[in-house]
């Protein structure tokens, strides 16, 4: 007789709260369902009802995380519909915005997959070495989150040229942050036991399923938006696209590590650009929308994002269709869960980066016969921990 | 406290954990996020309700030891902000049950989350 445990409601750090359904039987994961629409809110719809400028405002709130990709997105499918090239400077400032966004987002996935795996010091350490992420995104926008800094065809604010030496200082001192969780990561045996071998994805799998960004390019799929479309300053940079052949956690978590390298990289490169630009060359002047339709990619922290516009010549969409990237990695939990232990499943599901604090708060075990309460969430974070302690007293 | 987050865009979620985090940390006043609503005092709302977070929100409301204070948490809690014209919109957290603070912003920074609830000590 399996058993059904659901995930959820609330998925708080994730743009998409779902309930998961666990069918297991022992500990062992059978089948897996999910549940959408308890964070509907439906921001196609409302983005009709907006003028172009307002609509950046409300995309930029599709996610609280990836708070940029979404203008980022929407930005190049406007100026695509309208043909306007933007300034050096400006794709030099949006660079600079998008990767210390995937920074901070993948630093954020690293502290939750350390709380999950019980190593509640990693969760601690890593949301400190965030804020100085944070403290920048203050400096150069004026808000921790939400930056709205896009518009058509420039950006609101400058990067003047005398806080590149400030900038300059934050990245040195991330990237020794950098390489000491690096090391604690790869060399630590625990972390290895825990998550090589789980929740594998295959090359196939993630092509059967359409999985995009890190999810993808830990299974050997070499697939990104910056280099593949290219936009803003992606193509007037060296760097490279990170990819992992394994497919499981480990390899997710190293790909993840990487990039953050990759960004930092960028952002400099980014920062020595502006250098030579003018200061305050940000815009290009607009005239009208033009009747049209257009489409928009960005490569957000989690994957593709997808901006599908259509416009009549007024001041606002007639159509906007969004499609974000852990609506499609989400899927790839039949694949990466099903066989596990329900203590593996926890971190396989936290991979996706769908951010998996919600067991802390409404995922209860049902006995599917009785309805009788089994586990709740922190019982079942505390399942996923002991395993590790178990490991960990192994190996000593 | 218990944390619901409801139809959201994270920032508000995530600007709450960053209490949690060593810059900021809430449990020098005490303060800890539990699992369940039953071990809570206070209850942590943000995002806008949606019709299927609003059930669940009262069912929630009601199964809370009481007294429980109730804090609105961002433009969205307190308002509905920017969602509040949205086809799916169940009114703002005050509509649905009683809240004995609101904390705007969008999001609020962990400073104004932080002096909210300490507000909340003295009541």
């Amino acid at each position: 007789m399996s058993k059904i445990i659901p995930i959820g409601p609330y998925h708080p750090l994730q743009e998409e709260p779902e309930l998961f359904k666990l069918y297991c039987e022992g500990e062992i994961v059978k089948d897996i369902k999910w549940e959408t629409g308890y964070n509907h809110r439906g921001i196609e719809k409302l983005s009709e009802s907006k003028t172009f400028d307002q609509v950046f405002f409300l995309v930029e709130r599709v996610c609280g995380i990836c708070s940029t990709s979404h203008p980022f997105a929407f930005a190049n499918c406007m100026e695509e519909i309208a043909d306007i090239e933007i300034t050096n400077r400006t794709k030099y400032i949006r660079s600079i915005i998008g990767e210390l966004e995937r920074i901070h987002s993948h630093l954020l996935w690293l502290g939750l997959a350390g709380h999950f795996l019980g190593y509640n010091t990693v969760f601690m350490w890593v949301w400190k070495y965030r804020e100085p992420v944070l403290d920048l995104f203050e400096m150069i926008t004026g808000n921790r989150n939400s930056y709205a800094m896009f518009k058509i065809g420039g950006v609101r604010r400058d990067i003047p040229n005398d806080k590149i030496p400030a900038i300059q200082e934050v990245l040195d001192g991330l990237k020794k942050k950098l390489d000491l969780l690096t090391g604690a990561v790869m060399d630590d045996p625990v972390i290895h036991a825990r998550t090589k071998g789980v929740g594998v994805l295959t090359r196939e799998d993630i092509i059967d399923y359409a999985a995009v960004g890190p999810t993808a390019r830990a299974s050997g799929v070499d697939i990104d938006v910056r280099r593949d479309d290219p936009y803003a300053a992606y193509p007037l940079v060296n760097w490279k696209v990170i990819t992992a052949k394994e497919g499981d956690v480990f390899a997710k978590v190293e790909v993840r590590l990487l990039e953050m390298y990759e960004s930092v990289s960028i952002i400099e490169q980014c920062l020595e650009g502006l250098k030579n630009e003018k200061e305050g060359d940000i815009e290009v002047p607009i005239d009208e929308i033009p009747a049209g339709m257009g489409t928009g990619r960005a490569e957000a922290p989690r994957g593709e994002v997808f901006h599908f516009v259509r416009t009549d010549g007024s001041n606002f969409p007639v159509r906007h269709k969004i499609r974000a990237p852990s609506y499609v990695n989400i899927a790839t939990f039949r694949k990466s869960c099903i066989g596990q232990t329900i203590s593996d499943a926890t971190i396989s599901l936290a991979a996706v980066d769908p951010c998996y604090c919600c067991t802390e708060r409404m995922a209860y075990a049902y006995d599917a016969v009785t309805g009788k309460k089994l586990l709740n969430g922190s019982e079942l974070v505390k399942l996923s921990q002991d395993r590790t302690d178990e490991i960990r007293k192994k190996s000593n | 406290m218990f944390h619901f987050g409801g139809a959201s865009c994270n920032n508000c979620d995530i600007e709450i954990l960053a209490c949690l985090t060593p810059r900021f940390d809430v449990e020098r006043f005490g303060m800890q996020l539990v699992g369940t609503i039953r071990h809570a005092d206070v209850l942590l709302v943000n995002g806008s309700i949606n019709q299927k977070d609003k059930v669940r929100l009262l069912e929630l409301y009601e199964q809370a030891p009481k007294p429980i204070l109730v804090v609105a948490i961002g433009a969205c809690g307190c308002t509905g902000g920017i969602f509040a014209e949205g086809n799916t919109f169940a009114g703002p957290v005050d509509k649905i049950i009683p809240v004995d603070a609101y904390i705007p912003g969008c999001p609020p920074k962990p400073e104004a989350i932080i002096a909210g609830i300490v507000k909340l000590l003295h009541k």
